[in-house]
């Protein structure tokens, strides 16, 4: 481990940054979601009230939790249809300049799942796969779709938790609409301009080509790319417009750049937490559960810091110097590979930290190439259910779960019912967020059981030792816990062979179970606590607004995660460390 | 809240400003079959407006504001277009500062570096041996480019390893000085001349503070072409 002043220092300004736009951002989205007027309704009340008129919604009724589970679900539905038509007519259809052929059916299917699941795992290159019409209509419209589903279905589990009682939790398609005319499309619009102003591109041009002063042939990618750079982190999905993501010089072309993207990726999710707060009437039990998730999120930022900027002790056998020049201009030092000079270290892992505490799963820097401790800091954040701020909406439901966890283990403890915001946390309660929970390492550890026993989960890992393990391991973690970062050497991508059926198959399968088995039962958790009125507190109840239930709460999220996973990280991040500390390569 | 009696506590409950919810409430067999119209009209609808209309409307914004950052930055020198000030670019020649290794593919597959129209790293995993083996390649090469170092000079880790998007046009300000004994020989110019020109072209950190302080190859490139013209 070895720290800068500097990496320390952004690590914490972040996080300041971070808590000065939690509240106002919180405030816009509790009057957003509460029907409440806000400055931009002189202009979207009424294109709201069109889009109801001619789909036939009745703003007015609202649904019980089944039939916005099932809204939900015939939205999704939907809507990956048309993105896999979009990709198959993609060569026939308008704005297609580089010529991009039909996307092939199995990725087209494939990426669909991905894209409408908040996962964007990408088993393709975005420049050499995928037209303009495609990336904005098919890809950027998912953005922004499966990010409103994440909020409605976080509204609605609040309303759920903070209702004196009655059946219903809302109504998806108001909430759904209201996500995406009042916050997303505004704060993307104003955010993509910026990133425009920093240097990413925004056109329709035809791929540049350019000979360069000493007669090298280059072919420069071009297309819209700010607009889709905006939702992809605001709306925590990460799919890159090119291969190399957040990484790549168009995408993220600066530090400052670097830093708003870092911010967008959490501002939902924090902000989130903050309605809910509001919306239970304690402002305080949004800050409990903020505390707790600010721990977490501290530690993995300096633990990657720390394992990355200490470098790798095979390099410096060989002589290259990784020492950082802290007071000096001249280098960031650390372990370099697959990262890019703009952001170093400190703001690498920063963002690697933020994309998989978050289910965003945009890079900035390959995973792959970081040092063994390094990539297990994202590896754990999303093993722990990426409720860290988390995805938009998902997060925060994840996060309500682990909570409802913590007051029963209390409640064990005090030998009382455990009540949650006077909410009574009964056997039915109690199984629904057992099964959500389980859900995930079930698909997490099975589906990489199968990755490293079968043929083609194996040729696909492309680095030897216990390396490979933690490919495999990440990519279904990330796929289950719908982020979408990798381990990015595991050759997913060759259509045609063993490796690509095999993963697109099974990844498309962990991404669905990830999103949907883990949703209905919360839906179900949430229609069950709206039904039940509120108890008043008692000399017995026990207090969820104070740090004394954040840290328990902290405790659940890590020994859940810990008891499941780490045998699988010994074998993996943990055996390799050990073996790199060891002078050992492979 | 733990010290609030149960009548305040149901007074904070009364004040949500959520609200309760209206009277009418969608639930049952029928109401399955009414959520059908909005999932296919509001897809059709929100597709419009945020897969077609939001793009093309920052478009035209980024357009007409910023329009050489929405084109790609493209550098021209003596008006023939050159590059893109974002995109590294490969360089061979003594004569030139060179950028960091890249690990791009052409699209047939072939290792070729800066392609830009296939950006992408090594993903080359910590204790791999392939990986330790190409850092000690591109060490071998760099001492063989650059002979006029003095021996022990440390190595610039960023020299020798390939960038994440195989596109970076920065290199750090010790890997610039690194080369400035080869490049002040190749063009017959001073050390310190050459050292001047990379100082002038260093970007610091964002507010002091944020990514790192660097220097951007082409222009750098750029600006010692035209030392040797004036």
């Amino acid at each position: 481990m070895s720290f800068t002043f500097n990496g320390v220092a952004q690590i914490i300004v972040y996080f300041l940054l971070l808590l000065l736009i939690t509240k106002p951002l919180g405030l816009y989205l509790t009057a957003v979601f509460s029907g409440r007027r806000t400055w931009l309704s002189p202009v979207l009340r009424p294109v709201e009230r069109v889009l109801y008129k001619v789909s036939g919604v009745d703003e007015h009724k609202e649904q019980d939790w089944k039939i916005y589970a099932v809204a939900m679900l015939s939205f999704t539905a939907a809507t990956v249809l048309l993105l896999y038509a979009i990709e198959r007519l993609q060569d026939v259809l308008p704005l297609n300049p580089a010529d991009m052929g039909k996307v092939d059916p199995l990725l087209a299917f494939n990426t669909a799942v991905s894209f409408s699941t908040n996962t964007n795992w990408q088993n393709y290159a975005g420049e050499t796969t995928m037209s303009y019409l495609t990336q904005m209509a098919g890809l950027a419209f998912h953005n922004f779709a499966s990010a409103a589903v994440g909020v409605a279905l976080a509204v609605a589990v609040i309303r759920g938790l903070t209702r004196r009682s009655g059946r219903a939790l809302g109504n998806f398609w108001v909430d759904l609409t209201r996500c995406f005319l009042y916050i997303l499309l505004p704060i993307c619009f104003v955010y993509a301009l910026f990133l425009v102003w920093q240097g990413a591109p925004q056109n329709f041009n035809a791929y540049t080509h350019v000979m360069g002063i000493q007669g090298f042939a280059q072919t420069i990618a071009q297309g819209p790319v700010a607009s889709q750079e905006a939702i992809k982190l605001f709306g925590t999905n990460g799919g890159g417009f090119f291969n190399a993501n957040s990484a790549h010089p168009f995408e993220n072309p600066t530090p400052f750049s670097n830093l708003v993207e870092m911010l967008s990726i959490f501002a939902l999710g924090a902000a989130l937490i903050y309605m809910f707060g509001k919306m239970a009437g304690n402002t305080k039990q949004g800050w409990a559960l903020f505390g707790a998730v600010s721990v977490l999120f501290l530690l993995s930022a300096f633990v990657a810091l720390g394992a990355e900027q200490a470098g790798n002790p095979a390099f410096a056998r060989l002589g290259v110097n990784q020492t950082a020049t802290e007071w000096s201009l001249a280098q960031p030092g650390g372990n370099m590979e697959g990262k890019e000079l703009r952001f170093g270290i400190a703001s690498s892992t920063l963002f690697a930290t933020i994309t998989t505490d978050a289910s965003c799963g945009a890079i900035n820097s390959w995973h792959d190439s970081y040092t063994p401790i390094g990539g297990m800091a994202p590896l754990v954040n999303i093993g722990l259910g990426e409720v860290v701020f988390g995805g938009v909406g998902s997060g925060l439901y994840g996060l309500i779960v682990f909570a409802i966890l913590a007051v029963f283990i209390a409640g064990l403890m005090v030998g009382r019912t455990p009540e949650y915001l006077g909410k009574k946390i009964e056997q039915y309660e109690m199984k629904m967020a057992a099964l959500a929970i389980l859900i995930l390492p079930l698909s997490i550890l099975g589906f990489s059981a199968l990755g490293v026993v079968l043929k083609p989960g194996v040729t696909a890992i492309a680095n030897p030792g216990p390396h490979g393990l933690s490919e495999v391991l990440y990519a279904f973690t990330s796929m289950t816990g719908n982020n979408g970062s990798a381990f990015a050497g595991l050759g997913t991508t060759t259509i045609g062979t063993a490796s690509f059926a095999f993963y697109n198959w099974t990844g498309a399968f962990a991404m669905l179970i990830g999103r949907f088995a883990f949703v209905v039962p919360v839906m179900a958790l949430a229609g069950s606590l709206v039904r039940k009125k509120v108890a008043p507190v008692g000399p017995g109840t026990f207090p969820t607004a104070t740090p004394l239930f954040s840290g328990l709460l902290i405790g659940v999220i890590v020994i859940v995660g810990a008891l499941t996973f780490f045998p699988a990280y010994a074998l993996g991040p943990i055996v390799e460390h050990l073996l790199m500390l060891a002078g050992k390569s492979f | 809240m733990r010290h609030t009696t149960p009548s305040t506590a149901a007074t904070t409950a009364t004040t949500t400003p959520e609200g309760e919810e209206s009277a009418q409430v969608e639930s049952g067999r029928g109401a399955v079959l009414r959520q059908l119209r909005p999932a296919i009209l509001l897809t059709l609808l929100l597709t419009l407006i945020a897969g077609v209309l939001y793009p093309l409307a920052t478009t035209g914004a980024a357009q007409a504001l910023f329009p050489s950052q929405a084109n790609g930055s493209l550098v021209y020198a003596n008006g023939k277009l050159v590059g893109s000030r974002l995109i590294g670019q490969y360089w061979t020649q003594p004569q030139y500062f060179h950028g960091r290794p890249s690990a791009t593919l052409n699209l047939q597959g072939t290792p070729t570096p800066y392609e830009a129209d296939n950006s992408g790293g090594s993903n080359l995993g910590p204790t791999n041996s392939a990986l330790i083996q190409t850092v000690q390649q591109r060490i071998d090469e760099l001492k063989k480019e650059n002979p006029d170092v003095p021996a022990g000079t440390p190595i610039p880790v960023d020299l020798v390893t390939a960038s994440a998007s195989g596109l970076d046009p920065d290199i750090s300000v010790a890997a610039a000085y690194y080369q400035i004994p080869r490049i002040a020989k190749a063009r017959g110019l001073s050390q310190e001349a050459v050292r001047q020109l990379v100082d002038a072209h260093i970007t610091g950190r964002f507010l002091g503070l944020f990514g790192e302080p660097r220097v951007n190859v082409l222009e750098l490139n750029l600006a010692l072409d035209e030392l040797g013209h004036s």
